[in-house]
């Protein structure tokens, strides 16, 4: 709350010092009779660089004591224990300051943690003292850099120059987002691998053949450990993504953007795309609910009519399928482009010649776009292997390590959000063992992703 | 290397070529066959993928449409206050308020729902809200009868939709027997009759199929991307901005390109793994809120963004800047007073597009826990939520028959605001996409 | 200028026309681009077509083996006949008409493959070799007859498009003699190549004459007079002027030829 106050203070005296700067300028023009050029900046600009001036570094202050706030106060509650009755697990101190939370908001009338009351006055108090704290900080750098601006204002001071520093500050300021997003993802996904590794070898991970992460609920029972043998998990994603999906996916992509780019008339081409478009943007969530109701029961049908007794009814074959289906507008429109980039007089060329059309997309346009629809491929194989909505709906938590499509086969991501979701200790090898998936996971598809797109610009590269 | 070594010696002389020899005929006859089988080929490529789409929709529309539907079942109700347990006085004086809101509708319920005979246990759980919504719209109603409709049990309600096989046998057809005949029984009293179910929009999650609705998932949905947008489309116009007007030649312009296109195809459960480790363990952000799911889904549709932003400023011709900067506009005016605005509609289709996949995108919210089960409209941006999607995916999980037209019926709704989406983006690509 | 009598179709009737074609329009979409045009190729001669661009030239000439049915929107009427057959007719197979009247384009456009895979193309697709002996030589005698043979003769197996301009051209020309082609058309086939490059694409065109109809279509007047023997002037889709080279450079009948000729416009 003393937040929200600090807040609305910093913007309404940032407004002051707005209006403040623009009247002193305003006030240099007409001592200077309006002599043009007399006074560099209009009065906007002047206001707007002290408003600047003023605001950046309070909100500064602001915006990080509420993202790292919370980890102070917590360690004043704590700490305010006696090191004896300091919870060591990370998951008791966060239901510790659950319940000190909800008896500061009265939310809870009452603690089932006995140290819990002794705490929520120690709570209350960091809380007021560390808002007030920053709360105070960010006035008081707020005045200085108002009044530090505001005694720079002067008829030649260029401050619409200024205020353009400013903003491509501002604009560089979200251009550096996208790398700071990129370093929290390796941070997090390497920080949380690492203590991983420090519980399973590496080894052992990446090579291991038993996937079975339960850890037993005391430490004295059997198989304590769980193991962590993650190529099955590989070989699902694989089998699923890579294999069944592409089965789908390739034939029926390429197949579709030939008949869209080389045969169809350009009316039917301007109302077949966009339902191809449309398909791709069904949301994934869609396409799980339509593999686990409609199409693996439909599977499971097939399989028992073929002579398989033990078919199951979360197979790959059903993920794989809708999984498959999912990519063909994404194969198509790769493969779309491609074609469509090869020189018009490499197709008149072959068509002169006396070829027919499909003579000449076999033999002369698909080889000449080939590096193109590769490269679409492989995207679509990064995206396949990356996707889970369908595989968490539609394939099973069985780590088997078959090829047989109407067996059921487990994927990285369907682990993932196994491993993340429900009870979880946060600690235990089993929920780090998400994020080492997710590490692996993340490689690949960056490991597919840079070669695809390097294939990709060197084929464009080509017919430029 | 003989036979070219002979023939160099002698030019050849081939003679022309008979095309009118059955021979030939016959080769080129086969030629067309391949290329009309190939055409065939590939028009049935796009009708196996049209197909699959039609399917799918069909088999959603099938099992979805009822879900707007419910059944309710008449009732006379007799508002007696001793049932109530309401002191008829007191409903005159200034408490009454108060004193309806304490009222024992339950009882009454019951009591009331003695007069459907065999199935007075077929009413859904929640049926006194409709007693209670009624009198205290109109508290004059004591000691009075009063008709009502009221929502019955989901299974009544699937077996009036005509969702059960009654042919199959009783052990296999998901139905009981006395379930069967206290439907019969209703509707041969003409008690029954099926209404637009406004619960279903206006309602939360709930465990009951009958009570369950979607309008907490849409406004968690709603919540969740207003937090999306505010962040990520600045950020995404601002990159965009600086990369094509401003940004220097060099590592550091370099190093944000590779940026944006890797986080561009970074499968999303990864953004979710940032999010889990990052904004929930590490800053301490809330569990479950549109807070997190909208800074999360924010950072993964930004570069989607950046990449239509950055098109999009690419294709406002040069001469428009230098007509900007000859009459003296500083870079910045040109960029925010010319070519931002010209460029507008592309960066517009890009942001609809890249909104359409947040408000689609299920797998990072499953980490920072958006898949809670919330009974409540979710209060602000930091209480936990639930999102449309994540709505279908909790739903499709339930074991109860009466959610499967729920979850095909949130599909629709969700499909149905997607496309719109996608509609508006087409269209402003159609009518503002200017060829310089 | 509509008062100009309309121009010789034939010249001559010492030869019988390999190619006719009579009252030709093209359309594409509602724009007129060939208006009324009717003109005679001879088997033994180089026949050039000239104009300022966009005179609908090329169109014409992509007429003659109905290369214009690949451009969307576009319709050709009247009568164009090969050896008296109707081209337009629907008893004519396109695949045959094609392998019978070859194209050399603008630019240079070898499909991206081997030298030798590009030169076997055409007799692959039409079944013209039995054996693979049969090929080689195909092969050898279309480059050979295209002057390529001794320059590429040991790197059969490089890629086509890794040649200079002026060796992809004439690449493109073996590739259409290949298939032993009855017309070859020749469409801007030096526009793109450099002057030695293009010198030597003319001398080649000179050692064809005889044994292919060729009709060249150029903006160059002076490789017009150099290799052609007839020479017809199109201007705003409509056929001016047709007659032999000498005459229509030296003694040009219509005034618009004249201007032409002279620079006035162009």
């Amino acid at each position: 709350m003393t937040l929200l106050i600090a807040l609305l203070l910093v913007i309404g005296l940032a407004g002051f010092a707005y209006l403040a700067a623009r009247a002193r300028a305003g006030k240099m023009i007409v001592a200077a009779a309006g002599r043009f050029g007399a006074v560099h900046s209009r009065p906007v600009y002047h206001g707007a660089y002290v408003a600047v001036l003023a605001l950046a570094p309070a909100l500064i202050v602001l915006a990080g004591w509420s993202l790292v706030g919370e980890r102070w106060i917590e360690q004043q509650v704590v700490g305010a224990l006696p090191a004896a009755d300091q919870p060591v697990d990370k998951l008791d101190r966060a239901a510790l300051m659950n319940e000190v939370r909800g008896l500061v908001a009265g939310d809870l009338p009452q603690a089932f943690n006995p140290v819990a009351p002794k705490l929520a006055p120690v709570y209350a108090a960091a809380v007021a003292n560390g808002d007030l704290l920053a709360g105070a900080l960010a006035v008081a750098l707020l005045c200085g850099g108002g009044l530090w601006g505001y005694g720079r204002i002067r008829p030649d001071f260029r401050a619409r120059t200024a205020v353009e520093s400013q903003v491509q500050a501002v604009l560089l300021l979200a251009s550096v987002v996208a790398i700071l997003t990129t370093f929290g993802i390796v941070l997090s996904l390497i920080f949380e691998s690492i203590r991983f590794f420090g519980m399973v070898s590496p080894v052992e991970f990446l090579t291991g053949l038993q996937w079975s992460p339960q850890t037993a609920l005391r430490a004295d029972q059997v198989g304590s450990t769980g193991s962590f043998g993650a190529v099955p998990l590989f070989w699902g994603t694989i089998f699923i993504g890579a294999i069944i999906a592409m089965l789908v996916a390739i034939p029926l992509g390429l197949l579709s953007a030939i008949y869209l780019t080389q045969y169809a008339a350009p009316s039917l081409r301007r109302w077949l795309k966009p339902v191809l478009e449309l398909l791709a943007g069904v949301p994934t969530v869609v396409y799980g609910f339509f593999a686990a109701l409609t199409v693996a029961p439909l599977v499971r049908q097939l399989a028992v009519a073929i002579g398989m007794s033990d078919a199951s009814s979360d197979s790959a074959l059903a993920a794989g399928l809708v999984m498959g289906i999912m990519i063909i507008p994404f194969v198509s429109s790769m493969a779309d482009d491609s074609l469509t980039a090869v020189p018009r007089a490499m197709r008149d060329g072959s068509l002169a010649m006396g070829a027919t059309m499909s003579e000449t997309v076999k033999k002369v346009m698909v080889p000449a776009a080939l590096p193109g629809i590769v490269g679409g491929v492989l995207l679509a194989v990064s995206r396949a292997i990356g996707e889970t909505m369908i595989v968490v709906m539609a394939a099973g938590l069985a780590a088997n390590l078959t090829a047989n499509p109407f067996s059921s086969v487990t994927t990285v991501t369907t682990q993932i959000v196994a491993l993340l979701t429900g009870d979880q200790e946060f600690d235990s090898a089993k929920t780090l063992s998400a994020f080492a998936l997710g590490l692996v996971l993340f490689c690949m598809t960056l490991v597919l992703n840079i070669y695809a797109l390097a294939v990709v610009k060197r084929y464009r590269e080509a017919y430029e | 290397m003989a036979t070219i070594a002979a023939s160099a010696a002698a030019p050849l002389e081939r003679q022309p070529t008979d095309w009118a020899s059955p021979e030939m005929q016959g080769r080129i006859a086969a030629r067309y066959r391949a290329e009309r089988n190939f055409r065939r080929l590939g028009a049935g490529a796009l009708m196996v993928a049209a197909g699959f789409l039609a399917f799918l929709l069909f088999t959603i529309v099938r099992d979805g449409w009822t879900g707007f539907l419910r059944t309710e079942a008449r009732v006379e109700v007799m508002f007696d206050a001793a049932t109530l347990g309401v002191d008829s006085a007191a409903l005159r004086g200034p408490g009454a308020q108060a004193v309806l809101a304490r009222a024992d509708y339950v009882a009454l319920m019951d009591k009331a729902a003695l007069q459907l005979g065999p199935a007075s246990d077929m009413l859904s759980d929640a049926a006194w809200l409709a007693l209670r919504d009624r009198l205290v719209a109109d508290p004059t109603l004591i000691g009075r009868t009063e008709t009502l409709w009221v929502p019955v049990r989901s299974s009544i309600d699937l077996l009036a939709k005509g969702k059960y096989d009654l042919d199959a046998p009783a052990d296999s057809r998901g139905v009981t027997d006395r379930e069967v005949s206290d439907w019969r029984w209703l509707d041969s009293q003409g008690r029954l009759r099926t209404v637009f179910n406004q619960a279903f929009i206006g309602n939360a999650d709930s465990t009951e199929p009958e009570l369950a609705g979607i309008g907490g998932a849409a406004l968690g949905s709603l919540f969740t991307l207003f937090v999306t947008i505010a962040i990520a489309f600045p950020l995404g116009v601002f990159s965009a901005a600086w990369l094509e007007e401003f940004a220097p030649r060099g590592r550091l312009a370099d190093i944000i390109e590779l940026s944006i296109n890797n986080l561009a195809a970074v499968p999303s459960i990864i953004f979710g793994l940032l999010g889990l480790a990052f904004f929930l363990n590490y800053a301490g952000l809330p569990r479950s809120s549109p807070l997190v799911g909208g800074i999360t889904l924010a950072l993964m549709i930004m570069p989607v963004i950046v990449i239509a932003a950055r098109v999009a400023i690419q294709a406002v011709p040069p001469s428009i800047r230098d007509a900007a900067l000859g009459i003296g506009a500083s870079p910045i005016q040109v960029v925010f007073q010319h070519v931002v605005p010209l460029a507008l509609p592309g960066i517009m289709t890009g942001t609809i597009i890249g909104i359409s996949r947040a408000l689609g995108e299920t797998a990072p919210l499953l980490l920072i826990g958006m898949r809670a089960f919330v009974t409540d409209t979710p209060q602000g941006l930091t209480a936990p939520a639930t999102v449309l999607p994540m709505q279908v995916f909790l739903w499709s999980d339930d074991v109860q028959r009466g959610f499967v037209e729920k979850t095909s019926a949130a599909i629709m709704v969700l499909l149905f605001i997607l496309i719109l989406m996608n509609s508006v983006a087409i269209y402003l690509r159609n009518r503002f996409e200017r060829r310089w | 200028m509509n008062t100009n009598p309309a121009p010789n179709a034939a010249i001559g009737h010492n030869h019988v026309p390999k190619m006719t074609a009579r009252n030709v329009n093209v359309f594409y979409g509602q724009k007129q681009a060939i208006k009324d045009v009717s003109i005679d190729v001879s088997p033994e001669h180089v026949t050039a077509f000239i104009g300022p661009s966009g005179c609908g030239k090329s169109t014409f000439l992509r007429c003659l083996n109905r290369m214009n049915d690949t451009v969307d929107g576009a319709r050709v009427e009247g009568r164009i006949e090969l050896d008296g057959q109707d081209i337009y007719a629907p008893v004519m197979d396109v695949v045959q008409l094609r392998a019978r009247v070859g194209m050399v384009f603008q630019k240079p456009n070898p499909f991206p493959k081997s030298i030798y895979e590009n030169v076997a193309y055409g007799p692959r697709i039409h079944g013209l070799a039995r054996a693979k002996a049969d090929m080689d030589n195909i092969v050898e005698s279309a480059l050979r007859r295209a002057g390529l043979w001794d320059e590429v003769k040991d790197r059969l197996g490089e890629s086509g498009t890794a040649m200079s301009g002026g060796q992809q051209q004439r690449l493109c020309i073996a590739r259409a003699i290949a298939v032993d082609p009855e017309v070859i058309l020749m469409d801007e086939p030096c526009s793109a190549l450099d002057p030695i490059a293009t010198a030597r694409i003319e001398e080649l065109i000179d050692e064809l004459r005889g044994r292919y109809a060729i009709v060249i279509v150029t903006h160059n007047m002076q490789q017009a007079a150099r290799v052609s023997q007839r020479t017809a002037f199109f201007h705003l889709g409509t056929l001016v002027e047709y007659d032999e080279t000498p005459a229509i450079f030296t003694n040009p009948q219509q005034t618009r030829t004249k201007d032409y000729i002279t620079g006035r416009y162009g």
